[in-house]
């Protein structure tokens, strides 16, 4: 694989189907990104979990009843909607473990999730003794594959994503009350269950979509990576469905690309590995949510916190011995190498104590009691009040404090 | 209906009355498990009035809130909405939840949470125009929250949240209104400002319901009082029915004297 061939690949360059097969994991992944949003939202992502690995005793029983039927067991509508079948099976599991009995959903999601997995399995087992099983390449439902896909599944897939993309775009609203306020919504009329239940169906329907592209271990990623990715750059709802969508929408494009430039690369982990990196971009970069944002603003509010206890210390005359509010002064032209305050950290210093005082008036006024409210031992009190109320303050201060 | 049912006074009142009242709730049961958090609960909002619902911790105030709108099932009861079933009388209900039961990093804004409070009016699809925003940013006005509009729901205080959840229910443009410890853990400018409008939609001929726990604001605040612990202690004026006896009745041993001294 030379750099070329993954140009060629990104660019569409690589022929007519793998073209067609790169769009429909783009659909396929903006709308995995989309439907993901609202599991993430309401707190449900972990059951698009047990739906996925519930696809495969499905997907091994239609191609053993298939075969027994005299037909060709890999026939892609039969497999999926088997898969279908025997995940929704597992979903009503979760539910019904969840709801019946005092089983937390996460004990359920692993107990379904692994049982069903395990029957699976045993189902391709079988299916490998089988004369007819063993070139039935089953297990390219497990990573995903995109080598040899026929035009007509390519197809199949594209149409599956836009459909359920426009169905969740259909439901945005009563989903994003139901996962904000399940309270609020019952009580407005809104049928709470049934949207969650609606919300269950679209993910499962993305899994089944997925399967043969992504496959099963690693379609839930593309249902919550993007997602959480996305919530770091935004607070709307909308918009996290949005960006969301856009980051699945590439992942599927770029990692279905990529596969097709070799036949052995499997699909699914290389557009998580995609995923994956949109998400850490997210998490060091995002400017409100992100690590390194979060880590400067830190930063320069303990940078605040420590020259203004220097500043009063100084005002004072107390000694300051911690060596951060030594060293920032310092750096701030505060104090001289040896403590001794400057010119300028003098009149800042009487400043920052002026205000200080001021602040003790204020909170001990009733009048005061909004602007007190906004105390925090940072914010200077000429920043909330006009010159006239400042002037005010000044007059009950002792005279010899306002020099 | 052909049963006489106990109207608040105590006397039988036919079923017909039934319309007169926002709210009524007769027979109300309602058990998590096999324990029954309300008993067997009679209850009638009386028009107009602005009533709170008293009892000890764990007295089943906000089950029975709960099951008046429908958000837990009931095992047994009836409960008429102006003497129609509830699901038919959605438009005519607004509902505060408890602020605690919802997540407040979920990203939205201010204004989205409160147009939530016109989800019947736009449904599924129907765009948020200029007058569903003017009436959102009217209902964040009468809370005091007109400037906190496009801030991000995280950043709000306790306070804040409560105003934006009464806000959203306002936007619900209702008759009888219930909410659920609006004052619990909310500053005393939000208290005040929560007041000002209950008791504007009040004066408005509004049904005011409130899930109440401190005893202390009951006089100063409302009309009427339901005492329930797990069954209905009393029900009626504050002056009938907010007495010692009662409250005994309904908190045992766990109403300092002290605190019944202040509060009656």
């Amino acid at each position: 694989m030379t750099g070329s061939t993954i140009l060629d690949a990104l660019t569409l360059q690589l022929g007519y189907n793998a073209s067609l097969v790169a769009v429909g994991a783009a659909l396929l992944g903006f709308a995995a990104g989309a439907t993901g949003s609202f599991l993430y939202l309401g707190k449900r992502a972990l059951v698009s979990d047990a739906i996925s690995h519930a696809t495969l005793p499905g997907v091994g029983l239609a191609f053993i009843v298939m075969v027994t039927l005299g037909g060709d067991g890999r026939a892609l509508p039969g497999l999926l909607a088997g898969s279908a079948l025997s995940a929704a099976a597992g979903l009503l599991c979760v539910t019904w473990l969840t709801t019946r009995t005092r089983l937390s959903e996460d004990a359920a999601i692993g107990a379904v999730l692994s049982v069903f997995f395990g029957l699976g399995i045993v189902f391709l087992t079988i299916i490998q003794a089988m004369t007819a099983g063993r070139q039935a390449g089953l297990e390219s439902f497990l990573l995903g594959a995109t080598a040899g896909m026929l035009r007509s599944e390519a197809l199949t897939i594209a149409a599956g994503g836009a459909l359920v993309l426009a169905l969740t775009l259909l439901l945005r609203r009563p989903m994003t009350l139901a996962s904000f306020d399940p309270d609020f919504a019952t009580a407005s009329g809104l049928p709470v269950r049934r949207i969650g239940l609606a919300m269950m169906g679209l993910a499962l329907a993305i899994t089944v979509v997925g399967l043969k592209i992504v496959g099963l271990i690693m379609i839930v990623a593309m249902l919550i990576i993007p997602p959480v990715a996305a919530r770091f750059w935004t607070d709307r709802v909308g918009h996290v469905v949005l960006i969301a969508g856009v980051m699945g929408g590439v992942s599927g494009y770029t990692g279905a690309a990529l596969s097709a430039t070799a036949p052995d690369l499997p699909t699914g982990p290389i557009i998580v590995l995609v995923a994956f990196a949109l998400f850490v971009l997210s998490l060091l970069f995002s400017p409100g949510r992100g690590v390194l944002a979060a880590l400067v603003r830190h930063r320069r509010h303990q940078a605040r916190v420590h020259v203004r206890q220097g500043l009063l210390a100084l005002a004072q005359g107390q000694p300051i011995y911690e060596h951060l509010t030594l060293r920032l002064m310092r750096r701030r032209g505060l104090i001289r190498p040896d403590g001794v305050a400057t010119e300028a950290g003098r009149a800042q210093a009487a400043r920052a104590l002026l205000d200080e005082r001021r602040w003790q008036i204020l909170r001990a006024d009733p009048r005061h009691e909004a602007a007190a409210a906004r105390y925090d031992g940072l914010t200077p009190l000429e920043t909330l009040l006009t010159r006239d109320q400042i002037a005010e303050l000044d007059r009950t201060l002792k005279p010899e404090a306002v020099t | 209906m052909t049963l006489t049912l106990a109207a608040a006074d105590g006397r039988p009142a036919p079923a017909e009355d039934l319309a007169h009242f926002p709210l009524a709730i007769r027979g109300l049961t309602v058990s998590y498990g096999e324990k029954p958090a309300v008993f067997s609960v009679d209850a009638s909002f009386h028009p107009g009035a602005m009533t709170a619902i008293i009892g000890p911790n764990g007295a089943g105030k906000s089950t029975l809130l709960k099951a008046a709108l429908g958000i837990v099932t009931p095992l047994s009861g009836q409960i008429t909405c102006y003497g129609r079933p509830l699901a038919r009388q959605r438009e005519r209900i607004a509902y505060v939840p408890q602020r605690a039961s919802v997540d407040w990093d979920f990203p939205t804004r201010v204004i989205d949470v409160v147009l939530m409070g016109l989800y019947r009016q736009l449904g599924l699809l129907g765009r948020v125009r200029q007058r569903h925003l003017d009436t959102a940013r009217a209902c964040l006005d009468r809370v005091g929250m007109a400037e906190f509009a496009t801030r991000q729901i995280g950043q709000l205080s306790g306070g804040q949240q409560q105003r934006v959840f009464l806000a959203r229910a306002l936007a619900q443009g209702a008759d009888l209104y219930l909410l659920d410890e609006p004052f619990a853990g909310v500053d005393a400018a939000t208290e005040k400002a929560i007041i000002a409008v209950l008791k504007d939609l009040k004066a408005q001929g509004k049904t005011v319901v409130v899930v109440h726990h401190d005893l202390a604001t009951v006089r100063d605040y409302f009309d009427r009082v339901f005492l329930i612990n797990t069954t209905r202690i009393a029900e009626g004026t504050v002056a009938e029915a907010f007495t010692e006896t009662n409250l005994q009745a309904a908190y045992g041993g766990r109403l300092a004297t002290a605190q019944m001294g202040a509060a009656v």
